[in-house]
């Protein structure tokens, strides 16, 4: 994200996610053929081709002698994991960290948003805060949170409540400025009063902000959940993965890196797939 | 028009003046409406047309005189005084149905009625097949009328027009205007329509009332004593040219040099 901090979200630019355009990977000279796009079946396939080739890659970095763990060893190792419960248990528990900590910020965020959006006097009393943590990575407050909570739950809750709000509390802001004033009015002149006018037209006209919002902050309430483990934690993938440091356990850390890179992953999906369900609405370029 | 001396103007703009920091985009304008009367506003873009037509509405207050409205001064926007702005503003995310339907819901209009209500004004558009699409399916055109569908279902006494037709394509702008013109017939209202298009303002009206700038103020106003309904007949006839050749002149050569259109 570019960081002019009032231009952050433009819900359409960012609906792509991660995905790099193909245009800027298009770098064959004045070629006269027009470039045309793959079908599904075409792109799903060469998405499978590259992930065989990377652990054929891994596979063979492994066997001359890097200090790697073979994929298969990591396989194992993933099988022991699972069949002893402690996968799952460490997963369950960044998820449950990460979850609670998303839906109270998101929860909190969006009226807040809505607020500043709203009312001049809420936004210059909020903004100067939010823009203050917004420079702060949440990991960094993670020091403060441990001598002020302790190392239970709380800590990193709050952590990654602050991950989510200030993620998602600039994306509410920005979308109930970028309301469009006709609508507003249209809404005004058909009769709306500033209930009806929140609910039925400030709610919908943010919500593509909002989503892009969510995604962000969860993207990065998940980063720091996994970070906040390796740092003070009795249970969870990161915590896994730095004890697993202690021994060398290469394959557990593997492991944990390709758990939370997968439910990373899948997490964002399933935002992704709602943004796309909710906003069906809006006109794509 | 009846104008028996008993008889209160619909709309009153008494001495209307509006301005923007020491910018004044209004000087002193007044103007009477009759009811269900159709007048059209024509003048150069940065007259003041929107301004006027948006203190009628309630949606700017003027900084000096007052408009009324069967002699109270408006206060804020009513479902009364409907609106059609330019760029159609409908709600993106809802379907032509709930467009139209959505000052019926403000009014609380039960269930049973609105659906009569919304599929009537559908059909009168001409929306009727389009009724669970949503806006971005939908045409310049078709979305004008939707908006027009969404006025009209409120049931306003007063439609306020916007350069309503100002962003369509020339064939599409006359079948609008002759839609409206029928529509207008079917269900009187008092309509004020504004417009760049000289033709349009002179075809649609009863009165033109022609302004000018610097500041916006009325130049001169246009009684249109052609009949209704308004045929391809009467846009060809000779006292159509006569008067469309009046107010052309009226709008194009007054004051400052034309450039500054
Ligand atoms: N909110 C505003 N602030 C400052 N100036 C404005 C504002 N709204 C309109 N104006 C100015 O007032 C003048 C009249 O505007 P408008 O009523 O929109 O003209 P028209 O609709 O005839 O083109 C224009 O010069 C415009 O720049
Ligand atoms: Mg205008």
């Amino acid at each position: 994200m570019p960081d002019h901090p009032d231009t952050v979200l433009t819900p359409s630019a960012s609906a792509a996610g991660v995905a790099i355009t193909p245009t800027s990977a298009s770098a064959r000279p004045r070629g006269r053929r027009r470039r045309r796009p793959l079908t599904r079946a075409g792109s799903l396939g060469l998405n499978v081709l590259s992930a065989v080739a990377g652990i054929l890659i891994w596979w063979t970095l492994a066997k001359v002698g890097f200090n790697l763990p073979t994929p298969a060893a990591v396989a194992k190792q993933a099988g022991h994991l699972l069949a002893d419960g402690t996968l799952e248990q460490d997963a369950m528990a960044s998820l449950r960290r990460v979850l609670i900590g998303f839906c109270l910020g998101c929860a909190v965020a969006v009226p807040v948003g809505f607020l500043m959006g709203w009312y001049p006097v809420a936004r210059a009393l909020i903004e100067p805060w939010v823009q203050f943590f917004r420079t702060i990575p949440p990991l960094a407050l993670i020091p403060l949170a441990v001598v002020l909570f302790g190392i239970d739950e709380t800590p990193k809750i709050i952590v990654i409540f602050l991950a989510a709000f200030l993620a998602c509390v600039i994306a509410a802001f920005q979308g109930v400025v970028s309301i469009d004033r006709t609508l507003i009015n249209a809404a005004r002149v058909l009769g709306a009063g500033d209930l009806t006018i929140f609910r039925r037209v400030v709610i919908p006209a943010s919500m593509p902000y909002i989503l892009v919002g969510m995604r962000i902050g969860l993207g990065s309430s998940w980063a720091t959940v996994v970070a906040a483990e390796l740092i003070a934690a009795q249970e969870g993938l990161g915590h896994r993965m730095q004890s697993a440091e202690l021994y060398y356990d290469l394959p557990t850390i593997f492991v944990g890196i390709i758990t939370i890179g997968i439910l990373g992953l899948l997490m964002d999906r399933v935002l992704l797939m709602a943004e796309r369900r909710l906003t069906v609405w809006q006109e794509r370029r | 028009m009846t104008t028996t001396p008993a008889a209160q103007p619909k709309i009153a703009v008494r001495g209307v003046g509006k301005r923007f920091g020491d910018f004044t985009a209004l000087g002193e304008v007044d103007l009477d409406l009759v009811a269900n009367e159709f007048v059209t506003i024509v003048g150069p873009s940065g007259c003041g047309k929107s301004t006027l037509l948006n203190i009628l509405a309630g949606l700017e207050e003027p900084t000096s005189g007052e408009a009324l409205v069967d002699g109270v001064p408006v206060d804020g926007p009513s479902p009364e005084r409907g609106v059609i702005f330019q760029q159609y503003a409908l709600f993106p995310w809802l379907t032509v149905r709930a467009n139209v339907e959505f000052g019926l819901r403000t009014a609380r209009v039960p269930k049973q009625e609105r659906r009569r209500r919304v599929d009537h004004y559908l059909e009168l558009v001409g929306l009727s097949a389009f009724a669970d699409k949503l806006p971005k399916t939908l045409s310049g055109g078709m979305k004008q009328r939707c908006a027009i569908a969404r006025a009209y279902a409120a049931d306003p006494a007063i439609l306020l027009m916007d350069e309503p037709f100002g962003a369509v394509d020339a064939l599409t702008r006359v079948r609008l205007q002759e839609q409206l013109l029928e529509t207008w017939s079917q269900e009187r209202r008092t309509v004020l329509f504004i417009t760049h298009d000289v033709d349009e303002a002179v075809f649609l009206a009863n009165r033109v009332v022609v302004m000018a700038s610097g500041p916006g103020r009325i130049q001169e106003i246009v009684d249109v004593d052609l009949p209704y309904p308004r045929t391809e007949q009467v846009r060809l006839s000779p006292e159509f040219t006569a008067l469309r050749n009046r107010v052309w002149g009226a709008v194009y050569h007054q004051g400052p040099p034309p450039a500054s259109r």
